[in-house]
């Protein structure tokens, strides 16, 4: 291995210009004569909209344009989309209503879209919404996941039950059949708490119009800047994809909530040629929390069947699920098909049945965050797991380790098809990092200090890099999930590649580089990842579901072949050898059974000067492209044990321990995947401590701030041990599967189940906040009295 | 309109501002000096942290008129003569940044840490000193690390040493 390679902690080239201050956001981003906008967004829940009045506004300094939906309706601007086609049961298309950029007639939640002020500066904007006149005739809200479905108040006439569909998966019959012959049946009540996702850098977009081509270009915080084109373009109908460059430059975070198409940045384009000048929008953190799409938010009853043994022998799920006021841009698949095809876990379970209810509220959207649908998955199979286990009084590893998946290949009833795994390897490891032998004594030495510890398992698995295209096409997916790449090798031997993957905090700009570096044998800092700009990448599918490296550096690899290949073609030439007998390693094209070679520079501007081969039989210069289309999703698994200790006095939990143990096959970079790891972390014990969206019953959300909205900091959080196992992946030519939502995924029941254990009840919910485990622990004070 | 006359990374700067307009806004918009960011508006994040006078404060919610006369140091003043601050090392050598976006505020709060707290802090003063600046992408693992390796190095005046992440 070099010290630049495959497999090494290189540095991050990108980190110079983030710790000097120069990092290139979208808020960053001056346009020559940019105004800026501002949003009248709805104060209501639900409302009719009577009428709005914008004469006195648009008097006042400053101020370019007020536009509002019906604005957007005479340009023909077409509604927001939802990209994934869920079918109900009797294979009837989901019920969805429109989503209008700006609101036409009606308000769904608090902080929809009702106008928008373009003036020449923010202040100006803000003061000039303040004067527009908007007649709202009120309506009820509709704001509870579990009491949607079948609630007088309709949000959309599309769903009169508020329902937007009801779908399953697995075999019915098989499930009740197994679950008739079960020793044991375990049930559980579980809330995946609403979730804001809060990348740290709120979102922006910058419009600008080129009257003179008549191009569009729109700067914005994007985690896929081609999807935003293709759904601008194509469905929104801004202008057509050769008139619309999308630039996504730096972008702080994102975590799933910069996937989705906006209406603000849809708007911010549009309005850009309606005044003549380049509009500026920056979310301020209110209105991220109000607007950005929220995560999670799922009421489910499920319930685990094993056998004398303990064997498991079926499940079966019943979810409702909160998609929000409208259907964001993912938001259908989420708690569908990344649901419940991970609710096999690592476990051989013979017969699964999950439905799904998907309800309208008068809530913000709600789509993927990371993980998506995966860990909500995993919060029920191994909150499931956890308390079997406890009923049965089985140890939890072992009767974990007793159920895993042991032989691969491994088809679940629900989709998947395991490809490879070392579920036991990992656990181990998992045990001996955190010293479970010692949990006893650790155990005896909290109660002597009047403390109650406990222990929690996860055992999680996740489907990443979701493909290949024709599959995800037939359950609907609106987009093929490959990825592209082009690598263009200079005269001088130094190479560019462009990527679709975009990079968001991933540190692409090295991993990517490092296999470049690798596989060509040239110094790592003579390659320059370049991403996230319509105009200089010609295609791709973006950052999410922990695909940049099982499928966009696997499109990377692809080029590279060729590249190399092409390569050998033009040292034949030059080595004056027949080209089946040049080889290609550390950087040099050599010909077999002799000295004679050829550095990959000089390679490099021979093709260019194309003085020693025939141009018309061999294509002067060094550039190929490749499309990846993987043959399967990638599993990434591991285990996560978290170790508690609870104060009952002030229901404070400490988190003592933490060991993770991820398989995440192949690593480029041990660094960046452990910093991914402890983000998803700290990201999950977030959500089962500390994070939680609340919206009273009138529909505000009473969240809306860091001061209300509980973020997870440096003293909430312990330092993490780290290790982890190797099953390369066999569908992808590096043998990666991917690590950017493992953290997230295995954590919220690894701390729950510690608690509980800790308590020795069930009962307590996400965010198991210090008021929450307070009263938690008097329950279980007040139990051991009585026993 | 008001006069506003400040000291920012050494070099003189005056200007008529509107009197609403807040430091963070003058330092990116008037001077355009993007490195100092906004991450919540409510002084919760950290991500718009600089040093005035000397100490940290949050210019998402400072006045810059309130501040006329004060010598204001951000992320782009923090390297002197090309060399990168031993803080800013320390980050990019322990990956305390993902993103990027909260970084300057971070690096600018370590440095008054270590100012305020000397060069040897443990994690557990660095986890509570800390409080001030959220992240949303590193879960602080390595962030807590490069403030000790960072403190460390500014006593020495030397950069870190270099040392495999953990």
């Amino acid at each position: 291995m070099s010290v630049t390679g495959i497999g090494a902690a290189v540095r991050r080239k990108e980190d110079h210009r983030f710790i000097t201050g120069q990092g290139r956001y979208t808020d960053d981003v001056n346009r020559p004569g940019q105004a800026h906008a501002y949003f009248l967004r709805s104060p209501h829940a639900h409302a009719k909209i009577k009428s709005i009045d914008t004469k006195a506004a648009a008097g006042m300094p400053g101020v370019l344009g007020i536009f509002t939906g019906a604005d957007l309706a005479i340009d023909k601007i077409g509604g927001l989309i939802c990209g994934w086609m869920i079918h109900n049961k009797d294979g009837s298309p989901m019920r969805a209503g429109p989503h209008p950029a700006l609101a036409q007639g009606k308000v769904r939640y608090v902080g929809d879209h009702v106008a928008v002020v373009v003036a020449e500066t923010l202040a100006q904007a803000k003061d000039a919404a303040e004067a527009i006149a908007v007649d709202y005739q009120e309506l009820p809200a509709v704001v509870d996941t579990a009491k949607a479905a079948g609630a007088k108040t309709v949000v959309h006439d599309e769903a009169p039950d508020n329902t937007v569909f009801n779908w399953h998966l697995g075999d019915k019959d098989a499930t009740e059949k197994a679950f008739k012959a079960a020793k044991h049946v375990t049930k559980l009540d579980l809330v995946n708490n609403r979730l804001v996702p809060n990348a740290m850098e709120p979102r922006a977009a910058v419009g600008d119009y080129d009257a003179g081509d008549g191009v569009f270009t729109l700067y914005t915080t994007s985690q896929n800047p081609h999807v935003a084109r293709l759904v601008l373009s194509a469905f929104i109908g801004i202008a057509p994809e050769n008139k619309l460059r999308v630039i996504a430059p730096d972008v702080g975070g994102g975590f799933g909530s910069k996937i989705f198409i906006y209406a603000e940045e849809t708007v911010c384009v549009w309005a850009a040629k309606k005044v003549g000048r380049p509009v500026k929008w920056t979310a301020d953190r209110t209105e991220a929390f109000l607007s950005d799409a929220h995560g999670r938010d799922h009421v489910t009853h499920a319930e685990l069947a094993t056998d004398a043994e303990g064997k498991i022998l079926a499940m079966r799920v019943h979810t409702t699920a909160n998609l929000g006021a409208y259907l964001s841009t993912f938001s259908s698949s989420v708690p569908t098909y990344l649901y419940a095809p991970l609710l096999s876990g690592q476990y051989d379970i013979p017969a699964i049945y999950c439905e799904v209810d998907a309800v309208y509220t008068n809530t913000a959207p709600v789509d993927a965050y990371r993980g998506a649908g995966r860990p909500e998955a995993t919060f029920v199979v191994e909150r499931l797991i956890e308390v079997t286990a406890r009923q049965l009084g089985k140890d939890p590893a072992k009767f974990r380790m007793l159920n895993y998946i042991k032989k691969f290949p491994h088809q679940t009833p629900v989709i998947m098809m395991y490809d490879t795994g070392n579920y036991g390897a990992s656990m181990k490891k998992a045990l001996e990092m955190i010293d479970y032998k010692g949990l006893g004594k650790r155990k005896r030495d909290s109660s002597r200090a009047s403390k109650l510890r406990g222990i929690g398992f996860s055992s999680y698995i996740e489907a990443c890099g979701i493909a290949p295209s024709a599959a995800v096409g037939s359950l609907g997916a609106g987009v093929g999930l490959w990825e592209s790449a082009e690598v263009r090798v200079n005269p001088v031997g130094t190479v560019e590649v462009l990527t679709g993957s975009h990079s968001h905090g991933q540190g692409h700009e090295t991993t990517f580089a490092q296999l470049v570096s690798d596989r060509l044998g040239i110094p790592i800092d003579n390659v320059s990842i370049i991403h996230g700009d319509t105009d200089k990448v010609q295609m791709g599918m973006g950052t999410y579901g922990s695909r940049s490296g099982a499928v966009g550096m696997s499109a990377i690899f692809k080029a590279l072949d060729k590249v190399i290949a092409k390569g050998k073609k033009v040292a034949a030439h030059v080595l004056e050898a027949d080209e089946a007998d040049i080889d290609f390693a550390d950087g040099h094209f050599t010909v077999k059974g002799t000295d004679r070679k050829l550095d990959f520079g000089s390679c490099a501007l021979q093709a260019y000067v194309a003085h020693k081969f025939n141009g018309q039989e061999l294509e002067p210069g060094l550039k190929e492209g490749a499309f990846y289309d993987p043959t399967n999703f990638t599993f990434p698994a591991g285990v996560h044990i978290c170790e508690v200790e609870i104060d009952p006095d002030t229901g404070v939990t400490r988190i003592d321990r933490w060991a993770a143990v991820d398989d995440f096959g192949n690593v480029i970079n041990p660094m960046i995947v452990e910093g991914q790891v402890h983000g998803g972390i700290a990201q999950g014990v977030g959500q089962a401590l500390l994070e939680g969206a609340r919206y009273n019953a009138d529909g505000q959300l009473v969240t809306a701030s860091f001061m209300d909205y509980t973020m997870p900091r440096a003293d909430d959080l312990p330092s993490f041990e780290v290790g982890m196992t190797v099953t390369p992946c066999p569908s992808n030519p590096l043998g990666i599967k991917g690590c950017g939502e493992a953290g997230a995924i295995a954590s919220p029941p690894a701390v729950i189940n510690a608690i509980t254990d800790a308590l020795g009840h069930e009962d307590i919910a996400m965010p198991a906040t210090p008021q929450a485990v307070w009263r938690a622990a008097q329950k279980s004070i007040s139990r051991l009295a009585a026993e | 309109m008001a006069t506003v006359s400040l000291t920012v990374n050494g070099k003189a700067v005056t200007a008529n501002i509107d009197p609403r307009t807040l430091l963070v806004q003058f330092l990116r918009e008037n001077l355009r000096l993007t490195g100092t960011h906004v991450g919540c508006d409510t002084s919760q994040c950290g991500a718009c942290l600089v040093h005035l006078d000397g100490k940290a404060v949050k210019s998402c919610t400072t006045l810059a008129v309130a501040v006329d006369g004060a010598s204001v140091t951000t992320i782009e003043g923090l390297a002197a003569d090309g060399a990168l601050h031993p803080m800013q090392e320390a980050f990019r050598e322990h990956h305390g940044l993902q993103c990027g976006f909260c970084t300057p505020g971070m690096i600018m709060s370590a440095v008054d840490m270590v100012n305020r707290r000397g060069h040897q802090l443990d994690e557990k003063t660095i986890r509570e000193d800390l409080d001030g600046n959220i992240c949303r992408c590193t879960g602080y693992h390595n962030i807590v690390k490069a403030i000790a390796a960072g403190a460390e190095a500014m006593g020495k005046g030397t950069a870190p040493v270099r040392q495999a992440a953990e």
